[in-house]
């Protein structure tokens, strides 16, 4: 054969090729352990429903790396359809206007039927814009809990059935506690998570300006107000009277209470999977604890996980895809599938009526009480979510504050002004660079 | 005739050091002139907005409190590794070329940690020392010491300098052993003849001939602390607690890699290879001089 000749088949075949081959969807993702089996079920659910696409799951790696890999490959032009992005990636992937496709411009390009109100407005306000069109679909979601090892409680003489509702009563428990020999009486997960970020939610006080930086990236770190203070002193106070022990930066304070050398942990509902295979001891799942005098708390806690991003620079016609893709994964057996196989919330109304209906609830309270929690109230400007630029680094600059503290090296005063300024200046940078 | 080898042609010599002339381009000098262009810069994550801020990036950096305090962080850290890692290999090397029987199989133990990825090395330690599940913690627990460098920066820092020394130990172990062979054994003995004990044998006639040896070590580990251990600070303490083992090159990495802020990490690059060069060069004027060849 001659070079023309194999030149004329090749374009033939190029030419026929898009009428027989199903076009494939990259979704690069970090769910490891059970959530990555979901996660290949779900594909292979959708790739068996219809013949069109074929959505191909790639893990890569924890959340960050990622992230990483998926800017350089665009930056190398070749990114993924979809990339799943943690919460604290958010504001950096929206302010990427020509690396990213809105989901709600997906959508209504593809003319798939899609109701943003049939979602649960916490979820959804967390990755829309300000005009409340959703950018990114919420895919895993989990909020922060209050666990409670009821064993424990017992041998303390407290009553095991009640847990801690308000942080007056926490600390009552927690002396006694450590008054019947409980070497760790509490520890948490995600310390800025918890105690910063879903802290100011529950309460209905502001982290930043311009609601919570979601009105603009002109936004200022408050987390200096005396409430904050407040806490995070308390905190301090309890550490040093061996009330708090601080296990680290992630989920490191979930294996310290499974395996029950801690009584109380907050962190998140994600764990319960591994609480209810290894822990041997009966335990409950609880709303965080509020300070009862602060006007309008409890209010509801903020999510976190990770939503699903359409990238950008992706022939046209792969898009239509996607959009498929995104409305099979809000039917709401497919969502009732996801929450109870890996208790991270439901995103629809409709998905959570339906686990409700199936009895699942009686069995696993747990799993509820979270959803009851992100709607216990109809979210405010200060408890729809959070949206600050560079928010990795920033996050990690309210920790390091943090530990100061609970180190007894600084007190939370000046702690709390030290990351508000140190926050500032990661902000202002985020502002300069996305202009 | 002349004894050297000489190259009568014009290109082969030429030819002949390409590859590794290519290697180094492409390895070194391109990435470094890319991290000079980049600290020049502000840049958006996707690269999408590039401006052009002169030396804004340094300016930020110079005048960020934290970031001053991780030179000192860094300073104490590569002081910590270099003297630990050279002093106990040296003692190591001296007790193992004493030995007779078995030589081979310590020797080999010896060097055995050196095979170990930094990152392998520091989750190893990380579980030895594990505030909760630890051995060593729980020992240190029994005898009263209170040990939790979750909180605690400097039992954090001893944590990295024990993992970065560690796997440093064995390097320098096989370097300080080749060079104790290779001292005449005659000139020993002359000395023992003579009535100096081991303790002034090792001072007076090893120790200096060992001193290109050490030298040598000294330079590399100096830049194995700067640079290549990140990867056990990333497997264990990732800076923390409140910055106490935030060294450098571990800033480099999180605010490029995770950060996603180019422009500011590869001014802290830019700023880290003048640090190293500065180093270097003082080290070849002035530490070389003492040595004797």
């Amino acid at each position: 054969m001659n070079l023309k000749k194999i030149g004329a088949v090749l374009a033939l075949s190029a030419l026929l090729a898009p009428a027989h081959a199903q076009t494939e969807i990259q979704w690069w993702h970090s769910m490891t352990g059970a959530n990555n089996t979901g996660v290949n079920e779900l594909a292979a659910k959708f790739n068996a429903m219809q013949k069109e696409y074929k959505v191909v799951p790639v893990f890569k790696g924890s959340y960050p790396e990622s992230m990483t890999a998926a800017i350089a490959a665009f930056r190398a032009g070749n990114p993924p359809h979809i990339l799943q992005v943690f919460e604290v990636g958010t504001a950096t992937m929206m302010a990427a206007k020509g690396a990213i496709v809105p989901v709600a411009k997906v959508m209504a390009d593809a003319k798939e039927p899609f109701d943003p109100k049939s979602y649960l407005p916490t979820v959804t306000g967390y990755y829309s814009d300000s005009k409340g069109n959703l950018l990114s679909y919420p895919f895993n979601s989990s909020t922060v809990v209050f666990y409670v090892n009821k064993d424990a409680f017992k041998k303390a003489g407290l009553d095991a059935e009640k847990a801690p509702r308000t942080w007056k009563e926490f600390a009552a428990a927690a002396e006694k506690l450590k008054a019947s020999g409980q070497e760790c009486v509490y520890t948490t997960g995600w310390p800025a998570w918890m105690h910063i970020e879903n802290f100011s939610a529950w309460h209905n006080v502001p982290i930043g300006t311009k609601q919570n930086g979601m009105a603009g990236t002109d936004t200022e770190f408050t987390i200096n107000s005396p409430l904050h203070v407040r806490h995070v002193a308390m905190l301090g106070e309890m550490a040093k009277k061996g009330l708090f022990t601080y296990s680290g930066r992630r989920n490191e304070a979930e294996a310290r209470f499974a395996s029950g050398e801690c009584a109380m942990l907050t962190s998140s509902t994600g764990a319960q999977g591994t609480f209810g295979r290894t822990a041997k001891f009966a335990w409950s799942v609880n709303f965080i604890p509020y300070h009862d005098d602060v006007k309008g708390a409890p209010q509801n806690s903020v999510i976190g996980g990770a939503s699903l991003w359409v990238m950008a620079k992706k022939p046209a016609a792969d898009y239509k895809g996607v959009a498929k893709f995104f409305s099979f994964l809000s039917q709401p057996d497919i969502q009732m599938f996801w929450h109870t196989s890996t208790g991270y919330v439901p995103i629809t109304q409709a998905a959570y009526e339906l686990t409700k209906k199936s009895g699942f609830y009686e069995k696993n309270p747990g799993h509820e009480l979270a959803v009851k929690q992100l709607t216990n109230k109809p979210p405010t400007e200060n408890s729809k979510g959070l949206r600050f630029g560079n928010y990795v680094q920033g996050r990690e600059v309210i920790e390091e504050e943090m530990e100061a503290v609970f180190a007894g090296r600084k007190d939370a005063k000046s702690a709390l002004n030290d990351a508000v300024r140190r926050g500032n200046d990661i902000l202002r940078r985020f502002e300069a660079a996305n202009k | 005739m002349e004894k050297r080898v000489v190259f009568r042609s014009a290109w082969l010599p030429y030819a002949l050091v390409a590859p590794q002339i290519a290697v180094t381009i492409v390895f070194f000098f391109w990435p470094a002139v890319q991290a000079g262009w980049y600290s020049f810069q502000l840049q958006d994550a996707f690269g999408e907005r590039t401006q052009f801020v002169g030396f804004a990036n340094f300016a930020a950096l110079l005048t960020d409190g934290n970031y001053l305090h991780s030179f000192r962080v860094t300073a104490v850290f590569s002081v910590l590794v270099a003297a630990t890692a050279i002093a106990i290999a040296l003692l190591l090397a001296a007790m193992a070329d004493r030995v007779i029987r078995g030589a081979l199989a310590y020797r080999t133990l010896l060097i055995w940690p050196y095979a170990v990825a930094p990152a392998v090395a520091g989750v190893l330690w990380l579980f030895l020392f594990a505030p909760s599940i630890g051995i060593v913690t729980f020992a240190l627990r029994s005898i009263g010491v209170h040990w939790d460098w979750l909180l605690q920066g400097d039992q954090a820092m001893l944590l990295v300098v024990i993992a970065a020394s560690w796997k440093q130990i064995s390097y320098n172990f096989l370097f300080f052993l080749a060079g104790l062979q290779s001292i005449p054994r005659s000139l020993i003995e002359a000395a023992a003849i003579d009535g100096a004990g081991p303790g002034r044998r090792f001072w007076t006639i090893v120790f200096p001939l060992l001193s290109p040896t050490a030298f040598f070590l000294l330079v590399v580990n100096i830049v194995y602390a700067f640079f290549d251990t990140f990867g056990v600070i990333d497997a264990t303490t990732q800076g923390g607690p409140a910055g106490a083992t935030q060294i450098l090159v571990y800033k480099v990495y999180y605010d490029g890699v995770k950060g996603a802020d180019l422009g500011g990490s590869s001014a802290q690059s830019v700023i880290l290879m003048l640090i190293v060069i500065a180093l270097t060069v003082v080290q070849f004027r002035y530490v070389e001089r003492k040595v004797q060849y």
